[in-house]
């Protein structure tokens, strides 16, 4: 079976600059990450803020430039593809926050009409379509002349959806899609991205910091720490047997609702700081008292 | 009445904007016990902000109006008592912690010069008065109680020098300055990534049980109430729909909004499916 996506040796550095503008080193936002995707499959990236997997995210889509490595999509390299309308064809994204991602100067079949437009849908049949894909994701063909503020959260995202779907993408990149909806309506958007993920045979890479929301969504996931990738895997086996000292501490941290879930979560003290280091994370598997990273200024 | 620390009666409250009158809280009855650790947890719109608000007295008369109802602290009515007691109160003997760090804090001034003015107006209110350098001492010492490692440091610094968690952790030290009896968390830790949320979370709750407070932690995260109390309070639309010891909640929620609520929740151990195929099985 062919790989959706594949992603190897992926690198980006930002550098870092003195106050007068000099190069003073780099920053190693995404370093040496290697993954693929199967067709039809969700790959999750899980991860805090300064991780990097929005980065992974931009390079896909083609909005940074990767520093080194290759993004081969079905098989071939994107390099020279990115910013083409073929490339938009194939790959779409679905932002964390519906309510700026949409114009709110455009209706919602507007802004639904911008990809057909571009990627050359004749006139005609923009009504048609729009009308269809608001369909696809459940929502009444009346709401293609309603703007984005008489929306709810849970509608706008849908909207979001709608529109990436527009060009019938391949693959779909989901930037924390359910981060900014209340919890009954998170479920109810999942089961839309399950159900047209399905529907459409699409490949989902879902990028998340909530990590039961990974556990239930995702085939495999990778766990991205300080622009690594430290542990992937089928998700049961890493949520049930994790092996890294980060991915154990991401497990400990979460909220849960239930004594079974309390079981399963590794036993480990809390680090008192920031993200950990890998010296916090070696002294904490030893049992040792954990230490803070970070000096406080 | 009860004797609870903090009783919240039969609380309606109405916001009127442009003519139309929705009526947001509709007769919210809760008891927050001394030494207790109490939740309120409701989605968006649920009027668990509007209920902290109308408790800390921060409502904007008009738009919102109490319609109806009481609310006691420690035996008085703060709704009837006098401005001027009522303020004697409010960040001394209730205080709050806000959910964004970022956007509680004034970037332009030290941690030391805003919890030194905190505490100055606070103790003005309460007719006592400390010199310079006794403020500046309990502010080390607050700072140090909420495990900052180097108070004198992080009370020099200028909040965007500071971290997200130490800047919540900031926060809880602002609240703590004046003893508070009753603290009141609005979603802390939300803006945060998970480990540090979780920290946070441990934090809270290890200060409230060394130095007895009572706790109203209101937040949308069904993970972080069980975590955190010991008794909650469901809100929907305007009304609490449940209240039970938490572990009974999460064993056996009698209300229909609660149980599709805790359905919803996705699980760490899996088995929540979602989509067309799940919902059926």
């Amino acid at each position: 079976m062919t790989n959706m996506l594949e992603i190897a040796g992926l690198t980006k550095l930002f550098p870092v600059r003195n106050r007068f503008g000099r190069k003073t080193g780099d920053v190693r936002a995404v370093d040496d990450v290697s993954f693929s995707i199967e067709k039809g499959k969700v790959y999750g990236l899980a991860g805090e803020s300064g991780s990097g997997k929005s980065t992974i995210a931009r390079m896909i889509m083609g909005l940074a430039k990767p520093t080194s490595g290759d993004i081969l999509l079905s098989g071939h390299s994107i390099t020279g593809e990115t910013g083409t309308r073929a490339y938009g064809r194939k790959v779409q994204m679905v932002f964390q926050n519906p309510g700026s991602s949409l114009n709110p100067r455009r209706t919602v079949g507007q802004s639904i009409a911008v990809p057909l437009a571009a990627h050359g849908t004749p006139l005609g049949e923009h009504k048609r379509r729009i009308a269809e894909l608001l369909e696809m994701v459940q929502l009444p063909t009346d709401f293609a002349l309603r703007y984005p503020h008489e929306l709810s959260g849970g509608q706008k995202q849908r909207v979001a959806i709608a529109r990436a779907l527009a060009v019938a993408p391949q693959l779909l990149i989901l930037d924390e899609p359910t981060s900014a909806l209340d919890v009954s309506v998170q479920a109810r958007v999942m089961d839309l991205l399950v159900d047209l993920g399905q529907q459409l045979g699409l490949t989902y890479l879902f990028i998340s910091h909530d990590l039961s929301l990974m556990r239930n969504f995702a085939d495999t996931v990778g766990v991205l720490y300080l622009g690594k990738i430290v542990e992937t895997g089928p998700t049961a086996s890493v949520f049930e047997a994790p092996q890294h000292d980060y991915t154990r501490l991401l497990l400990a941290s979460v909220p849960v609702i239930s004594a079974e879930e309390e079981a399963m979560r590794p036993k480990i003290p809390l680090i008192d700081g920031e993200i950990p280091t890998a010296e916090q994370l070696i002294a904490l598997r030893d049992g040792a008292t954990p230490v803070s990273q970070r000096t406080e200024t | 009445m009860s004797d609870a620390l903090l009783a919240v009666r039969n609380l309606s409250v109405q916001f009127t904007t442009y003519g139309q009158t929705n009526q947001v809280l509709k007769g919210v009855s809760l008891d927050v016990p001394a030494r207790s650790q109490i939740a309120l947890v409701g989605e968006s719109g649920s009027g668990k902000t509007v209920t902290m608000r109308a408790i800390m007295g921060l409502l904007r008369t008009p738009p919102a109006k109490v319609t109806s109802g009481e609310i006691f602290y420690d035996g008085h009515d703060l709704l009837t008592m006098p401005t001027k007691e009522r303020l004697k109160l409010r960040g001394t003997a209730m205080s709050m912690v806000f959910q964004d760090p970022m956007s509680s804090l004034n970037p332009v001034f030290t941690i030391a010069d805003q919890m030194g003015t905190i505490l100055k107006y606070a103790d003005r209110r309460l007719g006592r008065s400390r010199g310079n350098r006794e403020r500046m001492a309990r502010v080390h010492e607050v700072l140090g109680q909420v495990r900052m490692r180097d108070p004198e440091r992080v009370s020099r610094s200028y909040p965007i020098m500071l971290s997200g968690g130490m800047r919540q952790r900031v926060l809880i030290a602002m609240a703590l300055l004046s003893e508070p009896k009753l603290l009141i968390a609005d979603e802390p830790g939300t803006a945060l990534d998970v480990t540090t949320q979780a920290q946070i979370l441990k934090l809270l709750k290890d200060l409230v049980e060394e130095r007895g407070l009572a706790l109203l932690m209101i937040t949308h995260n069904l993970g972080v109430v069980r975590e955190t109390s010991n008794y909650v309070y469901v809100m929907n639309k305007g009304v609490v729909v449940e209240h039970r010891p938490t572990a009974d909640l999460f064993e056996a929620p009698r209300d229909d909004y609660t149980r599709a609520l805790i359905a919803a929740v996705p699980r760490l151990t899996g088995g929540t499916s979602f989509g067309k195929a799940g919902a059926a099985a």
